[in-house]
């Protein structure tokens, strides 16, 4: 996990410290990783990168990596200023990754399920025709298995490099999903920050359960074309998870430290396990003391952002 | 009909209907100089007609991409509207999603057409400035997209196979339509369209703008109209994120590779239906009556599928789209 985008564009010399890109505190990055890339000021839940997310769901060595025979093709021979082709190439070189989305098997607190993740480091975690088929066969694997599947989405929306192709990942992922519920299939999606564009409105909503991490933006059009096409400051908290749930549009926020266990409770009640025994808390090891530095005094109630950094992937 | 386009549009992408345009002017001002004079000038008008029609098939085989999302766009071409007029011999509007309200983007109605029923769930743009205001010139709410499903659950129980007609920007980014849930919709929509025990036939006529169009587009086969466009993106949409211009809409266009031809090559739509020449916009008449025919065939040919077949090849065909290496 040598490659973030955070570790790009916001640490200060040294990488030892990270502003927060909500509430602006300085943060030790030792802390901040053990804390999985969340804020300890204002409990701002950073983009957490793909392996990471693996890592804090499955049990240890239970993920079972699938499908990363899988390569891209730049059927349109993409090219704005460079090549698609070589842009894949670059950004599998820099990531180590060959695409936008990690899947496989893995156990989640002793429960078998299938688990897909995608990783935002990969050109803004966008659907393409990979990440596309790679959810398609997460869906068809879960069903084949009698098995559930969860999806965490993060993602700037549908990959505009590879055209229509990529607008039909909507249609691929959604009928895998249709399959699978004429077989009774369960479908759990964790919508991160951001889940935007075609993937909002393809497999992370169209899923049995849909869960958000606390003030993810998740959306159809990003909130930049709504200002834009309205003329209008956006309202506060627009597009977030609170927002969401008031809304009515997702089942649960659930803080990122809890995440492991409030799926393994969703995937007890899918598979007729034991909810109480899957919730328990896990035993962690005990945490290394680590010297807290002190953080910057700010005089303001931190709140979050209303427009984060993010890449845009695409609109309406 | 208008006999200039706007100036502005003219100035974008539809200078290449300026010539022809003044040919037929030309040809309008001659024959309406014959009848008033009685001066023979059949000769001079044929002539005129001649090179005209010539003309217009070299223009419209030239066509850049941007161009063709001009002429997808083109004020004069066919609306779901006009669809209704002009090919269906009984339609009843259904009105609303049942839930928040009834969005004028979407139109659907139970349909008659030379004796097969059918439900016809449209984009709607809309032809006059009031229309299209309450059109919001076609991009649709959630409530659109659930007054679709709603419409077409019903066909599937008055077993009443559906057509849909896709001409959309995309669907509309607003407060309200996030709020309502927009992506759930459409979502929505995408996945139970796969469920549907009837058959279904989508025709792009105009603009397939992303999400918005997809949302009434998973059918058993998807026809489109040869100078209309499906996209991901809008090429304006596109420019402005990775050229950071939107004056680069034409590169856009070209790289996106949008058009009918693209997407038969692509394997993503199953047929390019043929437009008269020059247009749509120039025949509304004669491509009314191919979309009309190609609809009636596709319609035929599935009533003959048994449901399970006709559900599993509706998945597989989507489920080929964009196979990556090592698939
Ligand atoms: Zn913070």
């Amino acid at each position: 996990m040598a490659w973030t985008r955070f570790a790009k564009k916001k640490d200060m010399p040294g990488g030892l410290w990270i502003k927060c890109e909500s509430c602006g505190a300085m943060l030790f990055r030792k802390e901040f990783e053990q804390k999985n890339r969340v804020c300890g000021t204002c409990g701002y839940h950073f983009t957490l990168p793909g392996r990471e997310r693996i890592a804090l769901t499955a049990d240890h060595g239970t993920f079972v990596e699938m499908w990363t025979d899988l390569q891209p093709v730049d059927r349109l021979c993409f090219n704005d200023k460079v090549l698609y082709s070589e842009k894949l190439k670059a950004t599998q070189a820099k990531t180590g990754e060959t695409e936008a989305m990690i899947a496989g098997t893995a156990n989640i607190k002793g429960i078998p399920c299938v688990l897909g993740v995608m990783n935002f480091a990969f050109l803004g975690g966008s659907m393409g025709m990979v990440v596309g088929e790679k959810i398609a066969r997460c869906i068809e694997h879960a069903t084949e298995k009698g098995l559930p599947v969860v999806l965490f989405a993060c993602s700037g929306g549908a990959r505009m490099h590879e055209g229509a192709i990529s607008l039909m990942q909507m249609a691929k992922t959604c009928g895998a999903l249709a399959m699978q519920n004429r077989k009774g299939g369960i479908s759990i999606s964790v919508m991160t920050h951001p889940t935007t564009g075609g993937v909002t409105a393809s497999f992370a909503s169209a899923c049995d359960l849909l869960i958000a991490e606390p003030g993810a933006l998740i959306g159809f059009a990003g909130p930049r074309v709504i200002a834009t096409t309205i003329k209008k400051e956006l309202p506060k908290g627009f597009q977030r998870a609170e927002f969401l749930l008031e809304k009515g549009q997702i089942d649960r926020i659930v803080p990122r430290s809890q995440m492991k266990d409030e799926l393994a409770r969703l995937l007890a009640y899918a598979t007729g396990r034991d909810p109480v025994a899957a919730y328990k808390p896990q035993a962690v090891a005990a945490e290394p003391v680590i010297e807290v530095p002190p953080l910057p005094l700010s005089e303001e109630e931190p709140e979050p952002k209303s427009k984060p950094k993010r890449k845009k992937g695409k609109q309406g | 009909m208008t006999d200039t386009a706007p100036r502005s549009l003219v100035q974008d992408g539809l200078a290449f209907e300026r010539p022809l345009r003044e040919l037929e002017l030309k040809i309008k001002e001659l024959r309406n100089l014959a009848t008033g004079t009685h001066l023979e000038l059949s000769d001079e008008i044929h002539a005129l007609e001649d090179r005209l029609r010539k003309q217009t098939v070299e223009v419209y085989a030239q066509l850049s991409p941007w161009e063709r999302v001009h002429v997808a766009r083109h004020a004069d071409r066919p609306l779901t509207s006009d669809y209704v007029q002009m090919m269906l011999d009984d339609f009843v509007e259904l009105h609303g999603d049942r839930v928040f309200g009834d969005d004028r983007a979407i139109l659907t109605g139970l349909a008659t057409m030379q004796g097969q029923r059918f439900l016809l769930v449209g984009h709607r743009k809309g032809k006059t400035v009031k229309d299209r205001l309450a059109c919001n010139f076609g991009c649709a709410h959630p409530e659109g997209y659930r007054k679709a499903l709603q419409k077409m659950r019903l066909a599937e129980k008055l077993k009443l196979p559906i057509v849909t007609f896709i001409n959309t920007p995309g669907a509309y980014p607003g407060i309200g339509a996030e709020e309502r849930g927009q992506a759930s919709a459409i979502a929505k929509s995408i996945l139970e369209m796969f469920d549907l025990k009837v058959p279904v036939v989508c025709i792009v006529i105009g603009e397939g703008g992303s999400g918005g169009a997809l949302g009434i587009g998973i059918g058993d086969r998807v026809g489109m109209l040869e100078n209309s466009y499906y996209s991901v993106i809008s090429p304006e949409g596109c420019a402005a994120i990775l050229w950071k211009s939107g004056e680069k809409a034409p590169e856009a266009a070209d790289a996106l590779k949008l058009t009918s031809k693209d997407l038969l090559r692509f394997g993503l739509v199953d047929k390019v239906i043929e437009e008269p020449v020059g247009g749509a916009h120039r025949d509304q008449r004669a491509t009314v009556d191919r979309v009309k025919a190609q609809v009636l065939e596709w319609l035929a040919e599935l009533s003959t599928l048994p449901t399970a077949t006709l559900l599993e090849q509706r998945y597989e065909k989507f489920r080929r789209m964009g196979m990556p290496l090592g698939s």
